[in-house]
């Protein structure tokens, strides 16, 4: 017999709600007020692979701006009598074929390759979310206009672009030139994206509220707009930066890249190439290094898009 | 249809227009002299400066040498290589290698990836499911000559189960390496979205209703389930083809397969800027094409983009 009737009792009858009229009426003033952000972090911190690529980006910043902290030897100081020997005296993970110490190198490398990594994520974002923003914001002509541009960037492939804005500048070669032809072909997705997003927010109540109220137009896309879409554009923005990453590393392994004084993984993996066979790590071990810090970004990236968006989460 | 086919027609005119004047004008209207920079360190005597601008409408103004150069375009004339041989000749002995090897692994990316994403997205949150999100994140954060080089190493150098190098006139299986590699930067885009998508088509009302009727797991998951989840991923498939067509440069000059995208690696290698300008003009050119066949198949594939405006 069910718990809540009494043995005298013949039907069930249901306990007193005893919640007062009153609370329900009221909205609860003294919890936290939630939002999409502390929501994704609520779901963010409970998720080891947050933690993991958390750390590991700390850890690649932390060796990218303070190299002398993890290696004394100097990477430009070689010795050819050295010359692709193993690992010992000294020497992490050995020498490569000019006898450097191949350990040295891949930690001076690695701020090459984050710092082409946030110039291009940094370009592509701007030039996304102001040319997304407008054409998503003001439509007409002006979304005509900014998306057959979009268009014509976007159809071609931004390697191949970089090949040969990098073959034309190769005099010039340097981060900043091939962040730029890296980031100059890669906006269009960011756009897309964000005027996708614009369509749907530029439309809700709020956004009407703000306009009877007298609000101008500029104002309410950069102040009620925006902050309402650019969700995406973040998940977006992260992954960017690890393409940008691959992409430098593609160039320069090209042979299109940093010119071969610059210390830069790509480069080194493009001159182990005549070593596969008589001295693999040479070419392994920037490779892994390549690899991890692309894979800690793409996972980031991962782990943002599952918090910001319930519909990804809802697959998990 | 044919209203929708015509309209996707006309608006790839602009596009078109855009994109090779775009490569165009990257290449000629930067700063330095491309003609000096052709040769290097030396100086060339004036009359050859001379000669080369005048072979290749630089003397010309900037839009007079971009409408020449759209004219030859049209009329399937792709520009000289250094050597001296016709760019649509070059295309004509390497594109049909780059295009087996962009069938095979778009076969075996297929293949692999539907299977291990339909069995991931039907037992979602399982070992199996689990092992394989990690395993294709890590394939899509592998770069693509990391991968070829790690390849060549353990199955060219170390097992000797495939030649390492192809080469010109090699027979169909010595491709099968480079596809497996090229296949590997998709493979795992499609585990995810055939996943994604089993996900989200296993959980609709017409699946239930073929449940409640009784019919049984073995007919609902291929008719019901599998067909329907296929239209987001043979777009991707398309698209990757087009991609694989341009995109198999590092690979092709890895593995020296002697195809389109080989040809563009030694063009860039040593420097021969015309002829890597008409071969990534004859790239776009394909990506594009391709591109326009996939709208045209999806709207094919799926009646609510052929009706909707």
């Amino acid at each position: 017999m069910p718990s809540n009737t009494r043995p005298t009792q013949a039907h069930f009858v249901a306990p007193i709600d005893e919640t007062p009229l009153v609370a329900i009426d009221s909205v609860k003033a003294d919890g936290k007020p939630t939002n999409l952000w502390t929501d994704a972090w609520r779901d963010v911190r409970k998720r080891p692979m947050f933690w993991i690529s958390s750390a590991l980006i700390v850890l690649i910043v932390v060796v990218a701006l303070f190299p002398a902290l993890f290696t004394s030897v100097d990477p430009r100081y070689c010795q050819l009598s050295l010359s692709n020997q193993g690992p010992g005296d000294g020497s992490v993970l050995g020498y490569n074929r000019q006898g450097c110490d191949i350990y040295s190198r891949i930690i001076y490398g690695t701020s090459t390759s984050l710092s082409v990594g946030l110039i291009v994520t940094f370009l592509v974002a701007s030039l996304g979310i102001f040319f997304g923003a407008l054409a998503g914001f003001y439509g007409g002509w002006v979304d005509a206009v900014l998306s057959r541009l979009g268009d014509i960037f976007f159809s071609i492939p931004y390697i191949l672009a970089a090949v040969v804005i990098m073959s034309v500048l190769s005099q010039y070669a340097s981060v900043w030139t091939i962040s730029l032809a890296i980031g100059i072909f890669a906006w269009p997705a960011t756009a897309r994206v964000l005027r996708a997003e614009i369509l749907r927010v530029k439309n809700a109540d709020f956004v009407m509220a703000a306009t009877a109220v007298g609000v101008t137009r500029l104002r309410i896309l950069i102040r009620h707009v925006l902050p309402n879409s650019i969700a995406p554009v973040i998940v977006i923005t992260t992954i960017s930066l690890a393409s940008a990453i691959v992409a430098e590393a593609t160039l320069s392994f090209l042979g299109v890249g940093l010119p071969s004084s610059t210390m830069s993984w790509g480069n080194d993996i493009s001159q182990a190439q005549v070593d596969l066979r008589t001295n693999p790590q040479t070419l392994i071990l920037p490779s892994i290094a390549l690899s991890v810090t692309v894979l800690s970004f793409i996972m980031l990236g991962e782990v943002v898009r599952d918090a910001l968006d319930p519909k990804a989460r809802a697959q998990r | 249809m044919a209203g929708y086919i015509a309209r996707r027609l006309l608006q790839a005119i602009p596009v078109l227009l855009g994109t090779t004047f775009l490569i165009y004008f990257m290449v000629f209207a930067m700063p330095g002299d491309p003609v000096v920079a052709l040769f290097g360190d030396k100086t060339p005597p004036p009359q050859v400066l001379e000669a080369v601008r005048e072979r290749y409408n630089l003397d010309k103004p900037f839009i007079v040498q971009y409408l020449l150069f759209l004219g030859g375009i049209f009329q399937g004339d792709f520009g000289v290589s250094f050597s001296g041989q016709p760019v649509s000749e070059i295309l004509a002995v390497t594109f049909p290698v780059t295009l087996q090897l962009a069938v095979l692994a778009v076969l075996i990316e297929m293949v692999f990836g539907i299977t291990i994403g339909l069995v991931s997205g039907l037992r979602k949150g399982g070992i199996f499911d689990a092992s394989f999100l990690v395993v294709s994140l890590i394939l899509i954060s592998l770069p693509v000559f990391v991968v070829a080089f790690v390849a060549q190493f353990v199955f060219g150098i170390q097992l000797g189960w495939f030649r390492t190098t192809v080469g010109p006139g090699a027979p169909i299986q010595d491709l099968v390496l480079p596809a497996i590699v090229l296949a590997t930067i998709s493979f795992a885009q499609i585990v995810r979205l055939t996943r994604a998508s089993v996900i989200d088509t296993g959980g609709q009302d017409f699946v239930r209703t073929a449940a409640s009727k009784g019919l049984s797991r073995r007919r609902i998951v291929p008719v019901h389930i599998l067909r329907n989840s296929l239209i987001p991923v043979v777009t991707y498939l398309a698209v990757d083809f087009g991609v694989l067509m341009v995109g198999a440069t590092v690979t092709e000059g890895i593995f020296n397969v002697p195809g389109v995208g080989r040809t563009l690696y030694q063009a860039i290698i040593r420097g021969e800027g015309p002829t890597v300008v008409s071969f990534v003009t004859v790239m776009v050119l394909i990506y594009l094409v391709i591109n326009l066949l996939v709208d045209l198949l999806y709207a094919v594939l799926d009646p609510r983009i052929r009706y909707a405006k």
